[in-house]
């Protein structure tokens, strides 16, 4: 087949030779070796040369070398195949990335429902001792009294020192010395409305004092109420609240009780409330709440609402604090802030969530030595999307950033390609330039240049740009700079083999009839290289380039992959199957790295076999 | 005289590292147990590249103390370079000419029926998977054989070059476990690498059998194996054995990248990692050392094509 068509070949170049000489000098250059070779058939076939005439019909089959070389390309079905597998994967990259409806480092979210530790509820059962003057009511002092309390005792001596002890309400006595009053030890926990604002012993003391005085109160009608024993015994028992011995007497009228410290009046109302006036300054109750994140101050409305779901022993309960709804919101604007982005610009369902969590629900689960309760707050948090398997919304999944992958790939597609034709145009330019010169003026600038080529050619580029990627983490450079710095850098490394393959092609032609006739025509030297030595090399130079584009496609990827080429936030196909060197990522997450590694290996293929096509097509000789 | 050169441009270069650089990792260094202070690694810096002065006296007395063979310590791991280097040499030796010799196994018979029937089906699946081969990433394939031989069907480790159970193992046990180890590696150098290896020869292969002798032999009537391997084989030896005898050098170098990813301490790996870390002392040594085995490679082809081809010898 192959002999066949290369005859047919010939036929069809003869019209060209005949007509062809005003085609260009230079493309015939190339051809030399075919012009010879059309020669030899022309000269026997001379004689019936006369029966193409202008007007055959087979004249129309007369192609210029161009189309030629085409025609010969697009016979070759693995070129065309290649050539193929390329259009797509521009149209994929380029065009693609334009359609897609999500941006290159565009995130994704995910709603979480977690269970998050809130608060811990602890009911005081012990004692706590507030002491008026701390030299005489120590530590000491306070485990007597203690024992004292258990026993029932009125009075106790420690150290010499008289106490006596009157019980002023449930769980509440007073410890005076001589008369005067050194300390209360109470279990109904005083705490202020507002964070941190100390409260005065005074203040506690009156405040528990009217607390209790109001309590037998209420505890009295109850009692004249009912008539019955089961509350009085209710008051006493560890689970009931003070809040909760109030409730019956919800029907009478507000029990208000009110007392005086440093000249201010405060109330006490029947939830344990102090108020000043109507201001709330702090409350009273025998339940601890603290929350487990140090910065969250729990509201008074908070801490009782809770108390109330654990008194009726429900376990869950839902709580809308309206602080909470702008502490949200700041945090989701700083979390915007963080990931680069704007807050998220189009209507996804995530937004109106951010409203709700503060509307969140309560879980309250009692501790395992029943000693407390754990309130854990369901919160809907936002995260980032990762890993998800592919679906209608996100055809390739996403990634571990939680970004669409097929959008990824291709922008990183973009970016492998587009490195690939800069660094192949750095070297060539490069190449061209440094060894058409060598080429064409021999002696001294030949040796130095070539030389130099043989430098580069011995500098071992791998680990020199892993060196300069490694320096470059470290110095923190700007993505987009480094990108450029990476393509300078493969750029430079690499123009040695074209310049070598320029100047061995220069030196043959150079000798050519078509060079002393640009030289007799005064042809300037500069356009004499680039204008009639340079067009010559062209087809090995694209057959060249087309062939290095895929190794440079390669070694970025590969540099990339290892974490030293391009970086977050620019995709590229190699820094996209970097997450395989994560295990858990290459067993179970193929999509992450397969499509990615399949792309990259296509594209260079097909780099390879147009570059193989070309080069048959530009050189039949070799394909016989 | 070429290695004079490349050597002062990896030195120019190294010296162009941001000192900063040099400095954190003189002190990241320093931070290691057992390793020097701080300063003595700067003093050592100084007195190793003498950054004091400017680059081309301080290149030459690098190159002095270089060529005596003193390459310094290791920063990375804070033993004498040369010492770490034979550590690890001889294991990438090991694969590489495993890798090597396969390669040649596979690749000049399979190179050699292509050419020879050029344009059946047979060829064209042999180029395809040339092709393929030449454009498979090492880092994409490494982790298709990872994800299929030791995550699905569990015969080999992931990563590393001996198992956890190394140390209870016999002597014959070590060795097999080193080889177990050593499979996957093998594989994917030998698969990256073939396929140049095939086309070349191939398209010599091709060139030879459309010489006039082949056409003399043909027509003299010799059997078509005679004339395929006994008349066109060996003269494709002639460009076959100058680069295979070219790329000998080569086979010191190491992998870097599947040597990285399978995680086997040969020279690429051990190079990775000092690379990576800044260790400017072992990568000076490397990057010497590569430029060595580059010139040797081509020292080496230009003789043997002297040696294997008489013509060139007279000419």
């Amino acid at each position: 087949m192959s002999v066949f068509d290369y005859n047919k070949e010939q036929d069809n170049r003869k019209p060209f030779h005949a007509s062809g000489m005003a085609e260009n000098a230079a493309k015939r250059a190339t051809e030399d070796n075919q012009d010879k070779y059309a020669k030899q058939d022309n000269t026997p076939s001379g004689g019936n040369d006369e029966h193409y005439s202008l007007n055959d019909d087979r004249r129309v089959k007369v192609l210029s070398p161009g189309a030629l070389v085409a025609k010969r390309f697009f016979r070759n079905r693995l070129a065309v195949v290649g050539l193929s597998i390329l259009v797509f994967m521009f149209v994929f990259s380029f065009i693609g990335g334009l359609i897609s409806p999500y941006g290159e480092d565009e995130f994704f979210y995910r709603e979480d429902q977690i269970n998050k530790e809130f608060a811990v509820v602890t009911e005081n059962s012990d004692f706590r001792y507030m002491a008026k003057d701390s030299n005489l009511f120590g530590s000491a002092v306070q485990a007597q009294t203690m024992l004292a309390i258990q026993k029932g005792n009125e009075a106790f001596a420690y150290n010499g020192t008289n106490y006596a002890l009157a019980q002023e309400g449930t769980d509440f006595y007073a410890i005076s010395s001589g008369g005067n009053l050194v300390g209360i030890a109470y279990k109904d926990v005083v705490s202020p409305s507002t964070e941190g604002q100390a409260l005065s012993f005074e203040f506690v003391y009156a405040a528990l004092k009217s607390h209790a005085a109001l309590e037998q109160e209420l505890e009295d009608e109850a009692a004249q109420e009912t008539a019955g024993a089961s509350e009085a015994a209710g008051a006493t028992d560890e689970t009931s609240a003070p809040a909760e011995s109030t409730e019956p007497a919800e029907p009478a009228e507000p029990a208000v009780k009110s007392f005086t410290v440093d000249g201010l009046t405060y109330t006490i109302d029947e939830d344990g409330g102090v108020l000043q006036g109507e201001q709330e300054v702090a409350y009273i109750s025998r339940y601890i709440v603290q929350a487990i994140m140090p910065d969250v101050f729990l509201s008074r409305d908070f801490k009782e609402k809770l108390i109330d779901t654990i008194d009726a022993g429900e376990t869950k309960f839902t709580y809308t604090d309206e602080s909470l709804i702008l502490d949200d919101e700041t945090d989701t604007a700083l979390e915007g802030e963080e990931a680069g982005i704007g807050a998220m610009d189009d209507g996804l369902p995530e937004e109106d969530n951010t409203a709700s969590s503060a509307t969140a629900e309560y879980t309250i689960e009692r501790s395992q030595n029943h000693a407390n309760w754990i309130i854990r707050q369901q919160q809907s948090s936002r995260q980032y999307d990762t890993y998800r398997s592919p679906c209608a919304k996100h055809w390739l999944g996403t990634d571990k950033y939680g970004m669409d992958m097929l959008t990824r790939l291709m922008y990183g597609g973009r970016v492998s390609l587009m490195i690939g034709f800069i660094v192949i145009i750095i070297e060539t330019v490069l190449g061209v330039i440094l060894g058409g010169v060598a080429g064409y003026f021999g002696g001294w600038i030949d040796n130095l240049i070539m030389r130099l080529v043989d430098i580069f050619y011995c500098i071992p580029s791998m680990p020199i740009i892993l060196i300069l990627g490694a320096a470059m983490d470290q110095q923190r450079v700007e993505p987009g700079k480094r990108l450029i710095y990476l393509m300078l850098i493969l750029g430079i490394l690499g123009w040695a083999g074209i310049a070598r393959l320029v100047r061995g092609q220069i030196l043959s032609l150079r000798e050519q009839e078509f060079m002393t006739a640009t030289e007799a025509c005064g042809i300037s030297v500069k356009s004499r290289i680039f204008k009639h030595l340079i067009p010559n090399v062209i087809p090995q130079l694209i057959v060249n380039c087309t062939m290095g584009l895929g190794s440079v496609i390669i070694t970025e990827a590969t540099l990339s992959f290892l974490g030293l080429g391009v970086k977050f936030p620019f995709a590229s196909w190699g820094n996209i199957i970097n997450d395989v060197n994560n295990t858990h990522v290459l067993t179970t997450y193929w999509f992450i790295w397969i499509p990615a590694g399949l792309l990259l290996l296509l594209t260079v293929l097909a780099f390879n076999l147009v570059g193989d096509g070309l080069r048959d097509a530009f050189d039949p000789k070799m394909k016989r | 005289m070429i290695l004079f050169f490349v050597g002062f441009i990896i030195y120019a270069l190294m010296r162009c590292l941001p000192t900063s650089f040099i400095e954190n990792m003189a002190r990241q260094k320093s931070m290691q147990p057992g390793s020097k202070s701080f300063d003595d690694w700067m003093a050592q810096l100084n007195a190793m590249y003498n950054m004091d002065k400017s680059v081309i006296p301080g290149y030459l007395s690098w190159l002095g103390t270089a060529i005596r063979g003193d390459f310094g310590d290791s920063w990375f791991y804070t033993v004498p370079v040369l010492e770490k280097f034979n550590d690890c040499i001889w294991l990438s030796f090991v694969m590489g000419g495993i890798a090597f010799i396969l390669e040649i196994l596979i690749a000049v018979p399979l190179g050699v029926i292509a050419a020879t029937k050029q344009y059946s089906r047979t060829d064209y699946t042999i180029s395809v998977i040339a092709l393929a081969g030449i454009s498979l990433p090492t880092f994409f394939f490494a982790s298709l054989l990872k994800l299929v031989f030791s995550v699905k069907l569990g015969w080999f480790d992931l990563f590393g070059l001996v198992s956890r159970n190394y140390n209870q193992l016999s002597a014959w046990g070590q060795v097999m476990d080193k080889a177990n180890h050593l499979v996957l590696p093998i594989v994917t150098l030998v698969v990256i690498s073939t396929g140049s290896l095939m086309r070349y020869t191939r398209t010599n292969m091709l060139e030879v059998l459309n010489a006039d002798y082949i056409r003399t032999a043909r027509a003299k009537g010799l059997s078509e194996k005679k004339v395929i391997y006994h008349h066109a084989f060996r003269n494709t030896l002639i460009p076959l054995v100058t680069i295979i005898g070219g790329s000998l050098p080569g086979l010191f170098s190491g992998a870097l990248i599947t040597e990285t990813l399978f995680a086997i301490p040969g020279i690429g790996y051990i190079s990775y990692q000092a690379m990576v870390g800044g260790d400017i002392p072992f990568s000076m040594f490397y990057l010497v050392f590569l430029s060595v085995l580059t010139l040797l490679g081509n020292l080496i082809s230009d003789i043997l094509y002297a040696v294997v081809d008489p013509r060139v010898r007279i000419a």
